[in-house]
């Protein structure tokens, strides 16, 4: 497969509602931004495109079938082709790496993806029951179809398996949030402590308002290149441009139904969803033990989707020790304990620690106050742009957002685009984007590098 | 400031009712009138089968807890599938157990606009003893505002609508000996 490059990247402004322009319009400020950033005007910019991915969740939200053709109109691109992508929270990731695989098979050499959703349309108690749709409509939903509580539920049992604590949680959001400071394309911007999320209402016990994304109206949108492509914007654009490429791919699923999802044996576990870094005897003595105290993967508690997903976009890369490998993680924290799952599942620490890598610092940035205690120096920041948390949730956007950050970061240029440096990783050579929707079903990793 | 004090009031889709607006003379200034937003319902009537999964439907009016087996492979699902997720085998109808254990739980204080009315409610899943998936249902007589990890592991069974819905709620859990 041809080598991909992601030669520039542009976010809308997130908010909760976006009603001084509709979506097609919203996605142009994230398409602009592109170009802007690039220095290439619209007809350059027909004249090199290929083809478009268009990424966005749910049809219910706008009450607008087709949008995806509206957005290709708008920016000017007919007739080239264009597809629409859906996968639910992992909508943005697999439209990535839809757009990965336009320019790796060779079928374009430069094409654009866009992401957006617009989901101010609806009050939030009916946006919540739009969500809840993705759950199954006969055993699910109608037993009181709520996300927040899907996922609540997941924790628990993260809780009752491994002792994670909802202080544990609450740091993550500390974190998130207090990146954020640094990030003006983010909608919530707050210094808080673990009190202050706590004492925050409960919505689905335990998580609390502060351990959960809110909806927002918003767009993404990132342009990727062949080797041949890259040379013909370069020509465009007058200049050489930073080398960023993707480097692995990895998707995973699970049962829809949480209540379906396997509870396997450790053989089961070590044939089909160990890493690399757990093949030692050291990690086998300790997942022997976990089994032995009534451990079964993946249950509830565990995304076996974002297991895979990782191990795949590994494999790809040639990543076998994550925590050292990887410079930094943009993840799919909808939810604090999402973020503490994910660790695990992308093996930045085993299944079961995850809650007290949340609190050692190891995922936190450098040079930041958060006003903690924590005892570990930082290794591989996560979700350094302040997260789903504190930027935002527009869902078709959302996995789109997180690679744009992602590129700036190995580009070395977000104190460029926020006007602010301080969440830049120093040196960022290597980083992975993750995607994850409804409880864990579908799942996306990718690994992208910056050439040297 | 306490919780309870409200600073301001939630913020409604209630609004006034407009049939014009007006519209300079020099048409340069439009493009500083937006957004005009309006409002309109959109309620629907759906017509949903069970399908092949209507027994199961039909156990409940009947006080019965349908689950099924794998023919191939054993594997038992709490919540019906008539295709084994494990091996690919086609599975038969079985009566899952009336008592299980809580696996997991939450307290939903929010919710979908559907269920708004009903918060706080128990959501759980629960286990049974020979069965390999577990169920999502209701859990009740237990006090939605003091909840507690010792929820988890306690013995519960199953609770029936004397007058059928045909829905998955017409079967609840409530603990053993409550
Ligand atoms: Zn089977």
């Amino acid at each position: 497969m041809r080598t991909v490059y992601v030669v520039a990247g542009g976010v809308s402004k997130f908010a909760k509602a976006r009603p001084d322009k509709t979506f097609q319009a919203i996605v142009k400020e994230a398409y602009d931004y592109c170009l802007q950033d690039l220095g290439i005007d619209a007809r350059q910019a027909f004249e090199l495109i290929d083809g478009t991915v268009a990424s966005y969740f749910s049809d219910h939200f706008q009450r607008q079938l087709m949008s995806g053709i509206m957005v290709q109109d708008y920016l000017g691109l007919v007739p080239k082709p264009s597809h629409r992508v859906e996968g639910g929270g992992a909508t943005g990731g697999l439209s990535f790496q839809e757009a990965w695989k336009n320019i790796a098979s060779g079928h374009m050499d430069t094409c654009l993806v866009y992401g957006f959703e617009t989901m101010s349309h609806v009050e939030t108690w009916k946006g919540n029951e739009f969500i809840a749709l993705a759950s199954d409509v006969s055993f699910d939903f109608p037993v009181g179809g709520f996300y927040s509580g899907y996922y609540a539920m997941m924790v628990v049992r993260h809780m009752k398996e491994f002792g994670t604590t909802v202080e544990q949680l609450a740091k993550v959001s500390v974190k998130n949030h207090i990146n954020a400071l640094h990030n003006p394309y983010a909608q919530k911007r707050k210094r808080l402590t673990v009190e202050d999320v706590r004492n925050s209402p409960m919505v689905a016990w335990p998580l609390t308002r502060l351990d959960i994304c809110t909806m927002s109206d918003g767009a993404a949108a990132a342009i990727l290149v062949s080797e041949d492509g890259l040379a013909k914007m370069e020509k465009a654009a007058g200049r050489r441009l930073p080398k960023v490429k993707i480097t692995g791919i990895g998707r995973g699923t699970d049962a829809m139904r949480m209540s379906d999802r396997p509870h396997q044996s450790f053989d089961a576990f070590y044939a089909a969803n160990s890493l690399d870094n757990e093949q030692d005897a050291d990690s086998k003595a300790y997942y022997k033990e976990l089994w032995g105290n009534g451990f079964r993967y993946p249950g509830v508690h565990s995304f076996r989707a974002g297991r895979m997903a990782s191990k795949q976009a590994y494999k790809h890369a040639g990543i076998h020790d994550p925590l050292k490998e990887i410079d930094f993680v943009e993840l799919h924290d909808a939810y604090t304990s999402s973020e503490i799952q994910t660790y695990e599942d992308m093996g930045l620490c085993r299944y079961g620690e995850g809650g007290t890598f949340a609190e050692s610092g190891k995922a936190f940035l450098p040079g930041i106050d958060y006003g903690l205690d924590l005892p570990h120096q930082p290794i591989c920041p996560v979700n350094p742009s302040g997260g789903l948390i504190a930027c935002g949730h527009p869902v078709g956007a959302t996995g789109l957002m997180q690679a744009v950050f992602g590129l700036w970061q190995l580009q070395n240029t977000f104190g460029k685009h926020l006007g602010d440096d301080k969440l830049q990783v120093k040196g960022a050579r290597r980083g992975v984007v993750h995607s994850h929707a409804g409880t864990g079903t579908y799942v996306t990793a990718t690994v992208m590098e910056r050439e040297p | 400031m306490a919780d309870h004090i409200k600073t301001h009031p939630e913020e409604s889709l209630e609004g006034a009712v407009v049939f014009n607006v007006p519209i300079p003379t020099d048409l340069e200034a439009l493009t500083g009138m937006a957004p005009i937003v309006i409002k309109y319902p959109y309620h629907i009537d759906y017509v949903h089968s069970y399908g092949q999964d209507s027994p199961f439907f039909a156990g409940l009016a009947n006080k019965k807890l349908l689950g099924t087996k794998c023919q191939s492979c054993g594997h038992t699902f709490a919540t019906p599938r008539m295709s084994c997720m494990q091996c690919g085998g086609a599975t038969k109808w079985v009566e899952i157990p009336h008592e299980g254990k809580v696996h997991t739980f939450t307290v939903c204080h929010f919710g979908s606009e559907a269920f708004l009315p009903e918060c706080p409610f128990v959501l759980a899943l629960i286990e049974f003893e020979g069965v390999d998936t577990l169920f999502l249902t209701r859990l009740m007589g237990v006090d939605p505002l003091k909840p507690s990890m010792d929820w988890v592991g306690t013995k519960v069974k199953a609770k029936f609508r004397r007058l059928s819905q045909l829905k998955p709620t017409d079967v609840w859990f409530v603990p053993v000996g409550s």
